[in-house]
């Protein structure tokens, strides 16, 4: 069996008793709980309509929805969101999620009637500062990575992995190329990107590691062969390190005829001072969640526009803005090699105002800026916390914008990866990103973005020198337990997957007692 | 009645022309809690090193291949809705699928109790 | 620059922390033929006042829904979105959260999923539904191919009535495979999908109410599908719909999807929307995105976790049910949100609402010279055959501010069958004074 033991182990540790819970943030009861079938806090005209053009389908199902007055929705949602962290209330040091703070402007500006208020389909003659918006966005993005062409319309950034994909077999298919079934995949990869692969009905090879964390150019030229379709690589890798033969993978995957897709999530290490078009990528997605600053809003919703190389740039999706003679015009039909469409309408243009919104506040000088304050916060982070955590790829000297621990300085306290970031919890602070990338054992990743003042940097590193000081003085308990100053302790993860409850039930009624 | 184990730590104990198949008490404990088992489908016909099942904690899945050639005559249904049973009785209950065997010869190739107990030790 | 704490002070201290010279050290890695020599042709930064200014002034060059009468919908419908929704979204705890991987701070968003989950299991009638995907077309794509895993059989048909747009997103999907079988578009309200089942059929795909406005019979089909072994795929791309037409899972659909936008999200010239996807419990192995279940924590107390990980890229990598990761969190939210708002009594008044005012449209839409309804059914949206080309009138009435609807010619291109025709949608927040604009100018067009 493939003994897959990479994923982080999910116990609920030890169940020493500890207290949870305050007066400020009290268990909220299940909207189902709290309402009912007759309120509602929305005021309507009550009309009747007959079933002449009902067609016989007037539901009969109720609908079994509770409502909530104003206040009482109000309370219940409030409440709620006191129970989640947020970057706007402290770090959030994941690796390879930027959380980076959101400014407010974004949102006071994507709510713009002009913008908000706009219809996909409504004419084309009554939305040119929409189009005008998209295309300023797509200049940005095609100048910061000096490509010819940008697909902006993917959702998320697995949506635009699949896209610059998409438009790599078109390309291959249009040269006569079709036979071309495999892709690269580096072991340190994102999930999404051998996910993505085989998706599109690739087969996966995967390309070892080096041991100090990046792709041997070697290894790819070995697996390089007729078959080849692409390699999809992460630049600044998953270790945080840049790839420093990326150059010569990219002429090599070229001179095989094959293309180079770039998995951007980390191009925030490098907006404005490194153009992955000079790298000789193909084909990038740039999630606009991460590297420009529009808010991840608890899971989404994203952006991923994919810039693409003028060998790939005819096969991008429609629909796009093309700038002639006149008006903006937007080519809503695949014409030549065009892909169709991958989403319904214009992409996520409440994110691409934000987008645009984050980039002129901060100029090309201040990208490059944040770039650098980006990987100097994670250099000084490494470099503080260095001489106590384990760091796997020291040889390779600076990182870029995230910095990798591995476990061994936790070697025989009793402590796990897992245990350590949970305890952070406790001193309040999010925890990091852990067990990934997988190429490290016990990963722990440390992104700080270039949002976090070097006061932060500083509290941060103390408590986690305090808590490797402390789990090294053999006070496991402490992580074992942990967190028990949250809304809630570790959760049974194990019950929640054999016996899924995946939506409210109602109690069964109480029994009638004898008579 | 023979027990033999595969590098991947997967058992088969073979009665006569039949080979019963799961993962070993050393696995089930690497992998933790068990929260789902994939089974192959009855009549499948599967040679060795075949994907045939896919065990799940919370965050791995892991694929059993198979240790010897032949057709799933039996799967193991009960795991269906107590998977716990591979963390419980990994050897008895908690088996995967019966096999009947096409080439017992492979069987040589795996190791004994004594080999598998130094492999995992 | 406001969005960056540092000052050239604490820069250079905190090198020297590191032990690097200067800041291009950091970058020594960086092969030098891919360092930038000159700074990039790129404006400089600018203050939050001159941002907003340029910003608004190409907002301003936009017509907004608001300012007119206005009837375009086709799968993205204007409705009034309570303050109260907007505001809550805004709050710091829900807009700038991460996805709620560490479960122990993050039960707001757990919570409210699990409630999110429940109210759309409730909307469509099925037994479950997951924590959203990206938007109505790509779950409906995601649909297409969870149908194929579940049967094991390939070919899909795509029902003429479903929106083009969707169609042509699961063709992308499926790479313009041969065993997807696209039926020509039906204005009419005409279709011959059942014919086309056969003991190959994966799953058959139909939208109620249909891009043409028409209500579709749920239950024929699902009889005629489940008789050869496929699935039945619904499509609902105006969600308010269920407020008063029947729920596809109580009729025999196997899997719904729906584009969710119109509960509590803007129109924003298309996204972000919110993908509502829900099945049967039997298929949640092989359903995408990610779920909420409940369980306890070590406590014993109630709390909420992602849950069935193991489908998803993260843990399955290249065997996962989907590549999708990041999916619409916050437009869930505001769905959740608005409709908990609205609950069941809301949510009917509103539905009668908009169905009424489509009845107000389509008298008098009826009463123009020249006009044909082509609907013998409805919900809140219609379709019309004008004597002439139906682009030009449209774009003739927008010049008069009166945005008009959907020719039909632009969502089917090159169909002179469909070339008269137009789309048009009233919702609660359509008056009898915008009827009666559009009526007028209507008939004034066409004379």
């Amino acid at each position: 069996m493939s003994m897959n033991t990479q994923g982080r182990p999910t116990g609920t540790g030890s169940a020493a008793a500890a207290a949870t819970g305050s007066s400020l943030l009290p268990d909220e009861p299940l909207l189902f709980e709290i309402g009912d079938t007759e309120h509602s806090g929305v005021d309507l005209p009550e009309v009747t309509v007959g079933d002449d053009f009902l067609g016989g389908f007037r539901r009969e199902t109720p609908l079994d929805l509770p409502g909530l007055t104003e206040p009482e929705a109000m309370r219940h949602y409030v409440r709620l969101s006191r129970l989640n962290y947020s970057i706007d209330s402290g770090m959030y040091p994941l690796g390879s999620c930027t959380m980076k703070h959101n400014p407010r402007l974004n949102e006071k500006l994507a709510r713009l009637p002009g913008f908000a208020d706009i219809h996909p389909l409504q004419p084309v003659s009554t939305v040119q500062g929409a189009l005008a918006m998209m295309d300023e966005l797509a200049h940005w993005l095609m100048t910061l990575t000096n490509t010819a062409a940008v697909a902006l319309t993917p959702k998320a950034g697995a949506h635009g992995e699949m896209c610059g994909m998409m438009a790599i077999r078109a390309a291959h298919a249009a040269r006569g190329q079709g036979h071309r079934n495999v892709v690269l995949v580096p072991e340190s990869a994102h999930g999404t990107n051998p996910a993505t692969a085989a998706f599109l009905g690739y087969a996966v090879r995967a390309i070892p590691a080096r041991a100090d964390g990046t792709v041997d150019a070697e290894a790819v030229k070995a697996a390089l062969d007729p078959d080849v379709a692409a390699i999809m690589l992460t630049n600044p890798n998953t270790c945080g390190l840049f790839e420093p033969q990326i150059i010569d993978i990219a002429r090599a995957v070229h001179e095989a005829g094959a293309y180079f897709y770039c998995d951007g999530a980390n191009f925030n290490a490098i907006m404005g001072v490194v153009r992955p078009g000079d790298l000789g990528i193909d084909a990038m997605h740039i999630n606009l969640h991460k590297t420009f600053s529009t808010p991840h809003g608890g899971g989404g919703p994203g952006a991923g526009p994919v810039v693409l190389s003028a060998a790939l740039a005819p096969f991008a999706p429609v629909p796009f803005v093309r700038k002639g003679e006149g008006p903006l015009a937007l080519v809503e039909h695949a014409e030549g090699h065009h892909l169709g469409r991958i989403t319904a309408f214009n992409g996520q243009m409440g994110m691409y105002v934000r987008a645009l919104t984050y980039m002129l506040s901060h100029g090309g000088d201040g990208l490059a800026q944040a770039a650098r304050d980006a990987v100097l916060n994670a250099n000084y982070v490494k470099a503080r916390l260095g001489q106590v955590f384990s760091v796997p790829f020291a040889a390779a000297g600076p990182c870029m914008h995230e910095a990798l621990f591995d476990d061994s300085f936790l070697e025989g306290t009793g402590v796990t990866t897992l245990d350590f970031a949970k305890a952070l919890i406790d001193e309040g602070f999010h925890p990091m990103t852990m067990y990934f990338p997988l190429v490290v054992h016990g990963a722990m990743l440390v992104e700080p973005t270039e949002s976090e003042s070097r006061q932060t940097l500083d509290q941060f590193c103390d408590v986690m020198l305090d808590l490797a000081k402390d789990a090294r003085a053999g006070n496991a308990p402490r992580f074992t337990s942990a967190p028990t100053r949250a809304p809630r302790r570790r959760l049974d993860e194990t019950r929640a997957a054999r016996q899924p409850r995946l939506k409210w039930e109602r109690p069964d009624p109480l029994p009638q007692a004898a008579e | 009645m023979t027990t033999k184990y595969t590098e991947d730590h997967e058992y088969i104990r073979v009665e006569g022309a039949t080979g019963i198949v799961g993962i070993t008490a050393y696995a089930q404990d690497q992998l933790g809690d068990i929260v789902f088992v994939e089974l192959p489908s009855v009549g499948k016909v599967l040679n060795k090193g075949d994907e045939a099942a896919v065990v799940e904690s919370v965050k791995a899945a892991s694929e059993i291949y198979s240790p010897a050639s032949g057709t799933v005559i039996e799967v193991n249904t009960a795991l269906t809705g107590e998977p716990g049973l591979v963390n419980q009785a990994p050897d008895t209950d908690g088996w995967i699928y019966k096999l009947r065997l096409t080439n017992p010869a492979e069987l040589d190739t795996l190791m004994d109790d004594a080999a598998y107990a130094k492999h995992t030790a | 620059m406001r969005y960056l704490p540092h000052s050239p002070a604490e820069r250079a201290d905190m090198l020297a922390v590191i032990g690097a010279a200067s800041p291009e050290a950091l970058f020594a890695a960086v092969p030098a033929a891919a360092r930038l020599a000159k700074p990039l042709d790129l404006p400089a930064h600018s203050p939050e006042f001159l941002v907003e200014a340029h910003m608004k002034a190409l907002a301003a060059r936009n017509h907004a829904a608001a300012d007119g009468p206005f009837f375009v919908g086709a799968g993205a419908y204007r409705h009034h979105v309570p303050a109260t929704v907007d505001h809550l979204i805004q709050r710091s705890e829900w807009l700038t959260a991460y996805t709620p991987y560490q479960p122990e701070v993050s039960q707001g968003t757990l919570q409210m999923l699990f409630e999110f989950q429940t109210q759309v299991a409730h909307l469509t009638g099925m037994e479950v539904a997951n924590a959203s995907m990206y938007d109505g077309s790509t779950a409906t794509a995601e649909a297409v191919l969870m149908a194929r895993r579940l049967t094991r059989k390939d070919k899909v048909i795509l029902s003429g009535g479903l929106h083009p747009h969707y169609r042509d997103v699961v063709s992308t999907y499926l790479d313009n495979s041969e065993s997807l079988i696209r039926l020509p578009a039906s204005p009419e309200g005409q279709g011959d999908i059942l014919n086309q089942i056969d003991d190959d059929t994966a799953a058959i795909v139909i939208q109620t109410p249909d891009v043409f406005g028409h209500l579709r019979d749920v239950e024929k089909a699902a009889e005629a599908i489940h008789a050869k072994g496929g699935l039945l795929v619904v499509v609902v791309t105006e969600v308010v719909s269920l407020g008063l037409l029947e729920a596809p899972g109580a009729l025999g659909a196997d899997i719904v999807v729906c584009e969710g936008q119109s509960i509590g999200n803007a129109l924003n010239f298309g996204g972000p929307y919110v993908g509502l996807m829900a099945t049967r419990k039997d298929f949640i192995r092989q359903m995408p995105g990610r779920l909420c279940g409940e369980t306890v924590d070590a406590d014993g107390k109630r709390g909420f976790v992602l849950t069935l990980s193991t489908r998803e890229q993260h843990i399955r990598r290249e065997k996962a049910t989907s590549n999708i990761c990041t999916n619409s969190g916050l437009c869930a939210l505001a769905f959740s949100i608005h409709l908990g708002l609205l609950g069941e009594a809301g949510l009917t008044r509103l539905a009668r609402l908009n169905h009424a005012r489509a009845v107000a449209l389509a008298k008098a839409l009826r009463a123009v010279p020249g006009v044909e309804l082509l609907n013998n059914s409805f919900f809140n949206e219609m379709t019309i055959r004008l004597p002439v080309p139906a682009a030009p009138v449209v774009e003739l009435l927008a010049k008069a501010g009166i945005l008009a609807g959907v020719p039909v010619s632009r969502l089917v291109p090159d169909d002179p069958k469909v070339e008269n025709l137009v789309v048009l949608a009233a919702t609660e927040l359509t008056t009898d004074a915008d009827i009666e604009m559009l009526a007028d100018c209507l008939k004034e067009a066409l004379q």
